[in-house]
């Protein structure tokens, strides 16, 4: 493998239903940092069908180039036609970096595409800036410079790890939603739009999709939420999680429990937060009646803002939270959701 | 039909996380249990072998002491185990594990594969979609629900706001979402079985079409630059209010952090 011939920061610009993702605005933005330090620039690899006229969309977001591959083939996701038409154009374009949003696709095409073309994959990344390897000069190895490190969590949060793909083209690296930022869209960019099209030749590795299942908006991922408003076994019962599910629905925000709740049976399994749950990093996690064990902690401490409400003093988890209140949660709950349904009104 | 389940032994992350020197994790160090999502695989496959007749094996690598998470699963009801394990295989990125495995599976018979979505320990979920690409198979990721029909596997395959129904000749590879299912208890029969059963063990000669250059810490592509135990942050403020100053005090700390 010549690295040397590998050239440009390129992202997946991943669409559902002829719908860019927000994810992939994201990855413009950072791709665009990327790019600057490498005196290099952007490309979207749009993949689909009949997706051609998104391209105007991904270069108002940043792509200097847009390579669409468009067939029939690829109207809804499958593994197998996308990985063949994202690693065709890595192997056709050779890119220096790849960048591939950490979604449900993006976590089940990079891993595939990352082995068709032998190269390293690093999931889930935070952050990602272009620097040394190894970070210092090590006396004996060649310090590579001009190198995709990737810094991901792990460990359910307990770790971070900063890694490097140095002897592999592309850098692959998958990305968290909701991580790196947009730029402003300039109104009226155009970009280089390129169509390629490796051609497809459907074999056993294409599934067959019988049914596409549009969930109904009670199915939301906690991952995926903005604010999650999480109740323990100080909530008392099921029905009293009516409360939390107000304040949620005043702040657009979601409702997510702690195990008791789950073994308890009041909420279902896909709502529980915590090392057995689900690791979640919302930008406002409210913990309501939840006592805080280190299994439920591991599974939200990330969050960008933690408001506690207990009535205990000693709860481990106000050892976590950025607020806490001591308190009862029935009497603070509902007039919490009052205050901010009145904040919001006036704001508007 | 056969079936073969990728199982891990994973560090319980509530024991706290210790590293080698060269930042890789000790895991000899560290408590351990069977990954979650891979338990929940295992179940799928046991479920299947219930239904319609099936002989599993599971399948890890790891150390010699990853045999415990195989007696395990056989005291669910796995039929057979595979230790990988060998001294030239440590150290693995995704890539180098899924070589592994995908040349351990090579010498087994499957119309099955199915592991967990994705360890507690890495996070990635990468392991399972390489070793279908490995063995040129087709992959379903995240299954909620998996049926057979013939020669065929019937799986809702999971997204953020939708599913598809996704039918796939089999052999096919699935990765299991530790929401599919609640897995069984071991029973008193299985674990005395489990503890009578032979173990295979394979190291690295008996890894079938795999290149040296692709295992271990020298085969993997991806390099740890460094790694730390997260710095915890401390505590916030913690206010003992009435109802009504409670409420102003969070409304004011949200809207400061301009969430509102």
């Amino acid at each position: 493998m010549n690295l040397e011939e590998y050239k440009g920061v390129y992202v997946f610009a991943q669409q559902v239903d002829n719908e860019i993702s927000s994810i992939a605005f994201e990855l413009l933005g950072k791709a665009k940092d990327l790019a600057k330090d490498l005196s290099t620039d952007v490309t979207a690899v749009l993949i689909g069908s009949g997706v051609k006229e998104l391209a105007d969309q991904l270069a108002e977001y940043g792509a200097d180039k847009v390579i669409v591959v468009d067939d029939p083939e690829l109207k809804d996701y499958r593994t197998e036609p996308y990985a063949h038409a994202l690693s065709s154009v890595i192997n056709q374009y050779k890119p220096e970096i790849m960048l591939v949003g950490a979604t449900a696709i993006g976590r089940d095409l990079g891993p595939r595409v990352s082995a068709r073309v032998a190269t390293g994959l690093t999931a889930d990344c935070t952050v990602l800036e272009i620097g040394d390897f190894p970070l210092q000069a090590v006396p004996g190895q060649e310090q590579l410079h001009n190198q995709l490190l990737m810094t991901r969590p792990a460990f359910g949060g307990n770790t971070i790890a900063t890694i490097a793909c140095p002897y592999n083209r592309p850098q692959m690296a998958t990305v968290r939603a909701g991580v790196m930022q947009k730029i402003d869209p300039i109104k009226g960019a155009k970009a280089v739009v390129e169509e390629y099209n490796p051609g497809f030749t459907p074999d056993n590795k294409y599934v067959e999709i019988l049914e596409v299942v549009k969930a109904v908006t009670e199915t939301v991922d906690i991952m995926d939420a903005k604010i999650l408003v999480s109740g323990g076994r100080g909530v008392g019962s099921p029905e009293n999680f009516k409360i939390l599910e107000e304040l949620a629905e005043v702040l657009g925000g979601t409702v997510s429990c702690s195990r008791a709740v789950v073994d308890s049976g009041w909420k279902p399994k896909d709502l529980q937060v915590g090392q057995t749950g689900k690791t979640v990093r919302p930008n406002v996690y409210f913990a309501i009646g939840i006592s805080g064990a280190i299994q439920h902690v591991a599974g939200m401490e990330e969050s960008d803002i933690i408001v506690a409400i207990n009535k205990d003093a000693d709860a481990p988890i106000f050892d976590v939270a950025d607020y806490g209140v001591v308190g009862d949660l029935n009497k603070i709950v509902p007039k919490l959701t009052a205050a901010l349904k009145a904040e919001i009104a006036a704001a508007k | 039909m056969k079936i073969v389940v990728c199982i891990k032994q994973v560090p319980d992350t509530k024991g706290g996380v210790k590293f080698n020197p060269d930042g890789t994790l000790d895991r000899g160090a560290m408590l351990t249990i069977m990954n979650p999502d891979d338990k929940a695989g295992l179940e799928a496959a046991l479920r299947l072998k219930d239904q319609y007749g099936a002989e599993v094996t599971v399948v890890t690598m790891g150390l010699p002491k990853a045999e415990e998470v195989l007696r395990e699963a056989m005291a669910m009801g796995a039929d057979k185990g595979v230790l990988v394990t060998d001294r030239v295989l440590g150290g693995a990125d995704t890539w180098a594990t899924s070589t592994t495995l995908a040349g351990a599976i090579r010498n087994l018979e499957y119309d099955l594969i199915i592991t967990g979505r994705q360890a507690i320990d890495g996070d990635t979920a990468q392991v399972g979609p390489q070793i279908s690409e490995h063995l040129d198979i087709p992959v379903i990721s995240y299954a909620q629900d998996i049926k057979i029909e013939g020669d065929s596997v019937i799986v809702e395959r999971q997204y953020e706001d939708r599913y598809h129904v996704v039918k796939a000749k089999m052999p096919c590879l699935i990765t299991a979402l530790s929401e599919l299912n609640e897995p069984r208890y071991m029973t008193p029969g299985g674990i005395f079985d489990a503890y009578k059963q032979e173990i295979t063990v394979w190291g690295r000669a008996d890894l079938k079409d795999v290149d040296d250059a692709n295992l271990g810490l020298k085969g993997s592509p991806t390099k740890i630059a460094k790694a730390s135990d997260k710095v915890r942050k401390g505590a916030g403020e913690k206010v003992t209010l009435d109802p009504d100053e409670s409420v102003t005090y969070i409304v004011d700390k949200l809207k400061v952090k301009h969430v509102i």
